[in-house]
């Protein structure tokens, strides 16, 4: 688990230092996401000859998204906070959320759907992806 | 001539060890309840647990500043997360190169939708400027979003919360809405949801399905790149007349 951490604070790192370095608007993680899948890409390579390499990074990285609701709260608790600045502008405002989130739901879903029976690739993936539920 | 449990309680109230400690019982218990009624979209893990630390700030009159203090420790960890997002991704791969075309049209169609759709209701209600401004790129994962807002003069604060808001109401909204439309492809159920409601819509995808999580992953960079080149555009159409 720790060298797994370890390589994705560094591709974190390597990402923070290149888009700092050269004043990219891309967020540092965003690049570091990058770098871990060019890394993914040569750990299949150094497999074939050491099969054990980078072996934990799937159950460390996976570990880390399954508890994604988790790394939320410290900043939505703040958020919580100042709920007062909602409402200060009425119930409009909630409205708009609730109404807009609803419409960009189903014009997305829809839309991929649509596309991807257009363009022939929709319905061999449907059964793929294990169910946590 | 100090109160021992009051002594106690102001080491606690002083360490980070307290707030980190409240943090994680409150995920996970709220994760519990959460998983006891079968991932139901009403008992959302981010909205419960923020409800109960808020209140337990209120009860003992915590300040944010000290609560952070401990908190900022998972809140660090949102950085290796996105790039663990790296590893479904590249686990499903060929899905997603196969996805190409459809990802990109509706994160075009979504992405104005999602800024269009909020302001012309917000106008409807007769909302300020700098109002709207702030409300437009609520689908937007939070640092990015406040950004957008900074730069066009709105409050990046009020966005935050509207970001925030946004991904409780995706959340909450995405599973009785997708199986009463009858969608049951999961990249195009996750794409949606982490295009709406950015990290904490992927989350609850990541709950449900990894491919629907992957597919959210995705959307969210996606969206916030989007959303970030269009939104000066979008904004002078919407508000010209």
């Amino acid at each position: 688990m720790i060298p797994s951490l370890t390589i994705i604070l560094l591709c974190q790192l390597l990402g923070e230092a290149v888009t700092r370095g050269l004043g990219w608007l891309v967020p540092g993680p965003v690049l570091g996401m990058v770098f871990l899948l060019i890394f993914l890409g040569l750990r299949d390579r150094i497999r074939a000859k050491l099969p054990e390499f980078g072996k934990t990074l799937d159950s460390t990285g996976k570990g880390l998204l399954a508890h994604l609701s988790l790394l939320f709260i410290p900043a939505s608790v703040g958020v919580v906070q100042r709920l007062d600045v909602v409402a200060q502008y009425g119930l409009g405002l909630v409205v708009a959320l609730v109404v807009s989130t609803f419409v960009t739901l189903v014009v997305t879903v829809v839309t991929f759907v649509v596309v991807s029976r257009l363009s022939g690739s929709s319905i061999e993936t449907e059964r793929q992806g294990a169910t946590h539920d | 001539m100090t109160d021992p449990s009051f002594s106690l309680w102001v080491y606690l109230s002083q360490s980070p060890l307290l707030w980190l400690t409240v943090t994680l019982a409150a995920y996970v218990i709220a994760d519990r309840i959460s998983m006891t009624f079968r991932r139901h979209p009403l008992c959302n893990p981010v909205l419960m647990s923020v409800v109960t630390v808020a209140l337990v700030l209120w009860a003992t009159g915590t300040s944010y500043p000290v609560y952070f203090e401990g908190a900022k420790f998972v809140h660090f960890l949102l950085g290796p997360a996105t790039v663990a997002l790296a590893i479904p991704l590249y686990e499903n791969r060929r899905v997603v190169l196969r996805a190409i075309l459809p990802m990109m049209v509706a994160l075009v169609f979504g992405s104005v939708t999602a800024i269009v759709s909020a302001v012309w209701v917000a106008e409807l209600f007769g909302m300020p400027e700098t109002i709207l401004i702030s409300l437009a790129p609520k689908s937007v994962t939070a640092p990015v979003g406040m950004g957008i807002t900074e730069t066009l003069g709105g409050d990046p604060a009020l966005t935050a919360i509207l970001i925030m808001l946004t991904g409780v109401i995706g959340s909450i909204m995405v599973t009785p809405l997708m199986n009463a439309l009858r969608m049951k492809d999961w990249r195009a159920r996750g794409f949606a949801v982490g295009l709406a409601s950015h990290g904490i819509g992927t989350a609850r995808a990541f709950q449900v399905n990894s491919l629907a999580g992957t597919f959210a992953g995705i959307a969210m960079g996606l969206n916030a790149l989007v959303t970030a080149l269009l939104l000066p555009f979008v904004l002078r159409l919407l508000t010209a007349d």
